[in-house]
């Protein structure tokens, strides 16, 4: 992998022409936009205080609502697009977290090596084994469902899989010829971290955020959804609970169930086809292999075919 | 000049390749040319050296021989002739049916030529089952202990795993596999590299002594002259994907009409040290896809003049049986045409 | 490596990580603020006998460990109790016979309720996974075989667009479109009430509530290791030996089956193992929905009712069900790669 600017504007020129990648990233900017753009794009105030009446709930879509209305008569649009804002927060707070706690625990482990890593690695995979969304449950339903509590949990059981890849990049990128010779010539160990290792296995890392979030809001979502949000908050596993739990389904409130789902759908798969992109922008590998398709003697015209006379012989 | 005679220069030919034509393609750049026009052939018993440096076009020569090109490959011209069969004519199950049968491989860096989750005698079995009738399993599985005990390994150990063999007995193991159907020729494709030098000496021993014990037909790739004047009967000089010279190995070591030969010789310059390089030749093998015009070796040729960075040379016959791609040979020939 | 040390390590690592398990399922539910032995003896629900009955079982008027009250390390405390009557002691000593408490909300033994559900969630996970990885694996050999074809180009799309999918969202979706347009059951594992006049009729009825989940199940996961199975079998498709197989003469078939697919195995074992964690967490949400009565579905109840001894005896399941099928894992592993099993 490059580090060097020219190498990043590579990286960039191929991700151009990465179809996968550039489409994530035009999902996710869209995203973004709608998150940031709520207020002036919702066409009602999801946090207005009004009083429910009986005959608003579940209306199916209509020119006033164009995705109905929830099981408390709101706008299910309005909702909607003000959700963006919570999986997205939580996604990017929470991946920070996960991203900052995995790559120090990969970089150290990997780095220092011996009996640190031993405890380290040990460490992880402990918590890789043990599953992160029963254990969420269990924490988020023992302490208050708050926002911040939702990031923090998320954040500190996700941190595993990249311990893991910072590691494995750590290892390999500690063999090359300059850190060795910084090594050797006694540089000090947070010095060849800051100034050799780190930007090798940064890219590893940015790639490894992208599919760190997504992992986030899904896990959101899934804690949201299972009763476990944040009751100041209407994010998209929210409305999914509440539509899900509150008779949607009996009232054949199809809208209330498949709009919020679709911008979860959205979100995530944004950021998975980003992160192939970038992976492969990254890593262009070839992926060929000795059964790939055999076109051998593809161009090969007929007549070469006939053995042709040796006039190769000069002046004999 | 001198003039040799081949003892099957009357005969027709084993293998027949001519004007055989490769090229890399990749969708941004235009194609590598690998192989270029090569012709040559290898006669029943014999053994023929392929020698280059690494890049010139060697195992491409040796996978296209088997159609075992990667994707990226493509042969666009050229013949291959087995006896009368046109190899390249064939379809693939037709090819496939031929493979192993007639050509073996021993291939290069063979640490991984083996899988590692069958055994090693399954796999030598594996090969006499696909091609020959082994309805008999004991047969069968004496056969695969004969072929180990002909490469010196203990028959019993055919049920061990690749893991638990050495280097030196996987490449033994390899060529045991390699003569599990009887093949009219062997392929050797730098099959020492990535082994110590007693081991190798070893494996090369193994080589010549089953070559006289079979009458193999061999063509053994190696960028080590050394290794060829021990074992092979002729040698074919390779550089840039093109022939560079193609002569029996007293003219290749006596009377080296190419420059890159001469250069080659120079850098091992005694041949029963094979690993004593003492220099090696400056600069590298040309860019496939960016060819010179003229002559491939130009940019580095000691040699070099005027006419070669214009045209190609052609393969010029010094003897019947000794080609070399150099203007050098020409003007030689027309120069003694002059005396004459 | 031998066999017999390979095993060894294995179990006991696997010991090891139960352990640390059980010794994080006490703290959890002691550290936090729903500590669920605090919350019983508040428990409207509950007679003052059962409180009194929890008090005792959980060993409240005992410090949590040697030299603490409680958990807030402030509380020093007397360092000369008989470590025996520490609340961690009992609940070790209630752990191991197998006593997980009483369930607030049903008054039954956890561990009964829990028993029965473990099947539950196994049968489930069996049929959902099964058909997972026999499909996954099969397209995956097929995008690998045609890497970089249209073949592999619509494989890749789909696995995708289905890991990006909220299982309990698909579930939803399903629940929605089967129960509307197919008429089958809106959830649970039998219908209530439902007098069976054969045992035909019944597996009838058990195959009509597990459709739909383990349908949610398999495309899930389907798309997963499809994936897995591609880049490993492509990887493995670019090794040397495939080359000399092919060299050998052997067809793509033989190819694939003699030679690539075990060596495909060995990381699919591995990578299948490293995902039970989603495998599990796939279980809460599919039962969540389909109020299918396994170990997941408990993790919601229990959630929603406040009911802390099953939340606690479920997850300690759960997570236990992990590690042995990690271990499993590890074990299948050990039997299929050669150079684990010779010495
Ligand atoms: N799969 C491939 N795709 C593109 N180019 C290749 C491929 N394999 C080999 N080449 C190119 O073909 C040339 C000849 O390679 P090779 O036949 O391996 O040479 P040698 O065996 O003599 O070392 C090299 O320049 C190499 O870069
Ligand atoms: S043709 Fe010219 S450049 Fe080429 S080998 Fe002969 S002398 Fe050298
Ligand atoms: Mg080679």
């Amino acid at each position: 992998m490059e580090t060097t600017a020219a190498g990043y504007r590579g990286v960039w020129a191929r991700l151009r022409r990465n179809p996968m990648g550039m489409i994530g990233l035009i999902m996710l900017v869209v995203a973004i936009g709608v998150a940031v753009l709520a207020p002036w794009i919702s066409p009602y105030d999801p946090h207005a205080v009004t009083r429910v009446n009986i005959l608003d709930i579940y209306q199916p879509p209509s020119p006033a609502h164009w995705f109905g209305t929830d099981d408390a008569g709101r706008d299910v649009l309005s909702n909607f697009l003000y959700g963006a804002r919570v999986s997205l927060t939580v996604g990017f707070f929470a991946s920070f977290i996960s991203v900052t706690v995995g790559g120090l625990i990969g970089i150290s482990a990997g780095f220092l090596g011996g009996r640190t890593e031993g405890i380290l690695m040990r460490f992880t995979d402990i918590m890789l084994v043990i599953p992160d969304l029963p254990l969420a449950v269990v924490i988020v339903a023992l302490t208050k469902p708050s926002l911040t509590n939702i990031i923090l949990v998320i954040g500190l059981l996700g941190w595993t899989g990249t311990a893991r890849l910072v590691r494995a990049q750590t290892l390999s990128v500690k063999q090359r010829k300059f850190v060795v010779r910084a090594r050797a010539i006694g540089a000090g160990n947070s010095y060849i971290i800051r100034r050799h290792i780190f930007p090798l296995v940064l890219p590893l890392i940015v790639v490894n955020t992208v599919l760190v979030i997504s992992l986030a809001i899904l896990n959101e979502s899934t804690l949201s959804f299972l009763g476990l949000g944040d009751p100041a908050t209407l994010s998209w596993g929210q409305m999914l609970n509440y539509a899900f739990t509150r008779g949607a389904m009996s009232a054949g409130a199809w809208w209330a169930l498949v709009v919020p789902g679709f911008g979860i759908v959205w979100v995530v798969l944004s950021c998975t086809l980003l992160g192939q992109g970038l992976e492969q922008a990254l890593n262009p590998r070839l992926t060929t292999h000795h059964l790939a398709a055999d076109r051998t003697l593809k161009n090969l015209p007929r007549w070469e075919l006939e053995p042709t006379p040796v006039e190769q012989a000069g002046n004999v | 000049m001198m003039t040799e005679v081949t003892p099957h220069a009357h005969k027709q030919p084993l293998l027949e390749v001519k004007r055989l034509s490769v090229d890399y393609v990749d969708p941004s750049q235009p194609p590598a040319q690998a192989l270029r026009d090569l012709t040559f052939t290898l006669h029943r018993g014999e053994a023929l050296g392929v020698v280059g440096e690494s890049g010139c076009g060697k195992s491409t020569l040796m996978l296209a021989l088997m159609r075992l090109l990667p994707a990226a490959g493509r042969i666009v011209g050229g013949s291959v002739r087995l006896d009368d069969i046109e190899l390249l004519a064939l379809s693939e199950r037709e090819m496939a049916a031929l493979r192993w049968k007639r050509l073996a491989m021993i291939f290069q860096g063979a640490m991984n030529a083996l899988n590692p989750v069958r055994t090693v005698g399954d796999q030598i079995a594996e090969a006499i089952r696909l091609h020959e009738d082994a309805s008999d399993a004991r047969a069968l599985d004496r056969r695969v202990g004969e072929l180990l005990d002909l490469v010196g390994i203990a028959a019993s150990r055919r049920n061990q795993y690749p893991f638990q063999y050495s280097g030196g007995m996987r490449q033994r193991a390899m060529i045991a596999m390699a003569l599990a159907c009887s093949p009219d020729i062997v392929i050797a494709d730098e099959p020492t590299t990535a082994l110590d030098v007693m081991i190798q000496a070893q494996i090369l021993q193994l080589l010549a002594d089953l070559r006289r014990q079979l009458n193999l037909s061999i063509l053994l790739v190696t960028h080590d002259l050394g290794i060829v004047a021990e074992l092979c009967d002729r040698v074919l000089v390779m550089y840039g994907g093109a022939l560079a010279e193609y002569a029996g190995v007293d003219a290749i070591y006596n009377a080296p009409a190419h420059p890159y030969t001469q250069e080659l010789l120079k850098a091992f310059p005694d041949p029963t040290r094979p690993l004593q390089r003492l220099a090696s030749i400056p600069g590298s093998p040309p860019r496939l896809n960016d060819l010179p015009p003229g002559c491939r070796f130009a940019p580095r040729c000691p040699q070099v003049f005027d006419r070669c960075h214009l045209t190609p040379p052609r393969v010029y016959a010094i003897t019947s049986d000794h080609l070399a791609s150099c203007f050098l040979v020409e003007t030689q020939q027309t120069r003694g045409a002059r005396h004459e | 490596m031998h066999r017999s040390s390979y095993l060894a390590g294995k179990l006991g690592w696997a010991a090891f990580t139960i352990l640390f398990v059980i010794v994080l399922n006490f703290f959890l539910f002691r550290i936090l603020p729903g500590d669920p032995a605090r919350a019983g003896i508040r428990d409207p629900r509950l007679t003052a006998q059962a409180q009194q009955a929890i008090r005792e079982r959980f060993g409240l008027d005992q410090p949590v460990i040697n030299c603490f009250e409680s958990l807030n390390p402030l509380t020093l405390g007397n360092c000369a109790v008989n470590p025996l009557d520490t609340q961690f002691f009992i609940y070790a000593s209630n752990l191991l016979r197998g006593e997980l408490g009483i369930s607030y909300h049903t008054n039954r033994p956890v561990l009964d309720i829990l028993g029965e559900r473990l099947w539950n969630t196994l049968l489930l996970i069996g049929a959902g996974q099964v058909l997972a990885i026999v499909l996954g694996m099969a397209v995956g050999v097929l995008a690998a075989w045609k890497a970089h074809t249209p073949v592999d180009y619509t494989a890749l799309g789909f696995s995708l667009l289905a890991w990006s999918l909220p299982t309990f969202w698909l579930g939803i979706i399903l629940l929605f479109w089967g129960s509307t347009y197919l008429g089958l059951p809106i959830g649970g594992k039998v219908t209530p009430g439902m007098v069976y006049a054969n045992s035909w009729e019944q597996l009838a009825d058990l195959a009509r509530h597990l459709f739909l989940p383990s349908l949610t199940y398999t495309i899930v996961f389907l798309g997963e290791y499809m994936l897995i199975m591609r880049s490993t079998l492509v990887d493995v498709l670019s090794e040397d030996y495939i080359l000399t197989a092919k060299a050998k003469g052997l067809t793509h078939f033989q190819i694939l089956k003699d030679h690539a697919l075990k060596n495909a195995m060995l990381p699919m074992v591995t990578i299948i193992a490293l995902n039970l964690g989603f495998t599990v967490a796939g279980a809460v949400q599919i039962e969540s929905v389909f109020s299918w009565p396994g170990l997941g579905g408990a993790i919601f109840e229990a959630v929603n009712r406040r009911d802390y001894p099953m939340l606690q005896g479920a997850f300690l399941l759960l997570a236990i069900s992990v590690i042995v099928a990690n271990l499993i894992a590890d074990l299948l592993y050990g039997y299929l790669d050669p150079r684990v099993q010779a010495d």
